[in-house]
């Protein structure tokens, strides 16, 4: 597949919510914060189909989690609060002191096929 | 035995009508909880199963790690103070007392949620009410760039949506519910509209409605650059100068995105000029269930919310200088300790390499990718479970945390105390 920009929102879900409490090392907890929620035709589009791997790209890093399908709109994606979003996240607050952490502009690829 | 009026200090809502059965040394039963709140009580009661302390990943004695911490942050020319959202208010003014002991900087899990929304009452002003008053009184409710039903999944049931109050007698039916985001999240459900705007544009579309409460003719073209109609908008603005009492809870949607306290300083500017026509208050839906008790333990003592300096031996603030992030970001502090809180897991990547080549110290309940990164890591007790304390609700009402079980760890304020005893004397020699 081709490069696919979108604007990526990240926040709480109750499965992330949970695991803060049952532990981060939880399998629901990693799970929760290791997906990336598409819309259908973004995903359609692409020939990307539900728990596939893709790799996140920002300015800022990159990260590889898979991708679920969700009635997110068209040209957004979304992230539950972690690890993985926040790697994602640059260090620049703008004299606020807060970074962007939502409305970060994303690529979001395949994963390159180990040794090519 | 079975504890009545147990709070649960998860979130920002801090329930306090939990009633939580303890069979020996455990919780078996926890009632009035959300899932959130179950999944706080019951994990929050599981043994931790980790030393006291430790010292490079081994075990120590509590004394040893008190030593060792005292040292790091004693040496230091600019240690950070950091997190204090999920611990009780009497841990966090000694920790305020410990920052200005050391003539470091403290900041608190505020900055990278509602710091933008501290940033704005200062400059505006803050249109606010108790959630009593929101439960008795209001009959407009919108949550904008909040999903509650994920995030804090009692607050339409206990306090703004279905809670029938003293003049809103039907409860549900005597509420207009309303959601403002740039997406369907399940709280969708619950409302009676939704709004859906394009990413990034809540400034505009706040500004649109201050513009229409007071009375100004506007561009059709800008204003539905936003994802809304002017019909839409209208008749928004139009609900919001006609309702009784109205309320907007500001969710990070609003403080996380670009514009951050630009977009919440409009907020507050439109609750302003709707008050001109109506009752109408805002409310930051804060998250941790003690963030909004270390706002306000540091304005008290210090003057300011969060982002304090205390290197000229007065307090200063000035977010973007003295808040995490920033002084991360830029490898300023040599030292840093996190009270109750996972910048590790939470925080930018680049903020995290620089907390990973200093010496950290943690303290925490449960193990978390902050106290496997720590030089020196102390397991203490809950507050809210193990040890009684204080916690302020999202409205600022001071909450008493009860005791529900004992334990073998010390509290958050114990080792803050040592700590802080012993740094004074090593500042003395």
């Amino acid at each position: 597949m081709d490069k696919m920009s979108l604007i990526l929102i990240s926040g709480r879900s109750t499965k992330q919510g949970v695991g803060i409490s049952t532990g981060k090392d939880h399998p629901e907890y990693r799970e929760a914060t290791n997906v990336i929620e598409l819309n259908p035709s973004d995903m359609e589009r692409s020939g990307l189909s539900d728990g596939e791997l893709v790799r996140v790209q920002s300015r800022f890093g990159i990260v590889d989690v898979s991708c679920r399908r969700s009635d997110i709109p068209e040209g957004m994606a979304f992230m539950a609060f972690g690890s993985p979003c926040n790697r994602l996240v640059g260090e620049e607050t703008y004299a606020s002191g807060m970074p962007d952490s939502k409305h970060l502009n994303v690529e979001i690829m395949t994963l390159p096929v180990q040794g090519s | 035995m079975q504890v009545d009026h147990a709070v649960c200090a998860f979130c920002g809502c801090d329930c306090d009508d939990i009633s939580v059965t303890v069979e020996g040394d455990r919780i078996t039963k926890v009632k009035n909880a959300c899932i959130l709140g179950k999944a706080w009580f019951f994990n929050h009661a599981r043994p931790a199963g980790l030393p006291v302390a430790r010292i490079d990943g081994k075990s120590v004695s509590l004394e040893q790690g008190i030593e060792e911490s005292a040292r790091c942050l004693a040496e230091a020319r600019y240690p950070l103070v950091y997190g204090l959202s999920s611990t009780s208010c009497e841990t966090q003014r000694k920790a305020i007392a410990l920052a200005e002991e050391l003539g470091g900087c403290i900041d608190c899990c505020t900055s990278v949620c509602h710091g933008p929304s501290g940033m704005a009452l200062q400059g505006v002003g803050e249109p606010t009410c108790t959630l009593g008053e929101v439960k008795n009184r209001a009959d407009l409710i919108i949550y904008w760039g909040s999903n509650p039903a994920e995030s804090h999944p009692r607050h339409m049931a206990r306090y703004a949506v279905t809670p029938k109050g003293m003049f809103v007698p039907e409860g549900r039916k005597g509420r207009t519910v309303i959601l403002v985001d740039v997406r369907q999240t399940p709280s969708v459900r619950i409302a009676d509209i939704f709004l859906q705007i394009k990413p990034g544009k809540d400034f505009e579309v706040l500004w649109t409605l201050q513009a229409l409460v007071s009375g100004q003719i506007l561009d059709k073209a800008s204003a539905e650059s936003t994802g809304l109609t002017m019909e839409q908008l209208a008749e928004l603005a139009d609900r919001m100068m006609h309702c009784k009492f109205g309320v907007i809870f500001v969710g990070q949607g609003l403080t996380q995105t670009r514009g951050k306290h630009f977009n919440t300083s409009a907020a507050f500017l439109l609750v302003r000029a709707l008050n001109r026509h109506t009752k109408f208050a805002l409310i930051p839906m804060r998250g941790h269930g003690n963030v909004t008790g270390i706002d306000n333990v540091l304005a008290w003592q210090t003057g300011y919310p969060f982002g304090v300096n205390f290197s000229l031996g007065y307090p200063r603030f000035n977010p973007g200088e003295y808040t995490v992030v920033d002084i991360l970001g830029r490898a300023e502090a040599d030292a840093a300790l996190v009270v109750a809180a996972d910048p590790v897991a939470s925080l930018p990547a680049k903020t995290v390499k620089h907390l990973d080549s200093i010496p950290m110290i943690s303290l925490d309940t449960h193990e978390s990718e902050t106290t496997r990164n720590a030089h020196v890591a102390f397991t203490t007790a809950t507050a809210g479970v193990h040890v009684e304390g204080t916690v302020y609700r999202m409205d600022n009402i001071p909450i008493h945390l009860r005791k529900v079980l004992p334990s073998e760890y010390p509290s958050d304020e114990d080792v803050i105390g040592r700590l802080l005893a012993r740094v004074k004397e090593l500042k003395s020699c």
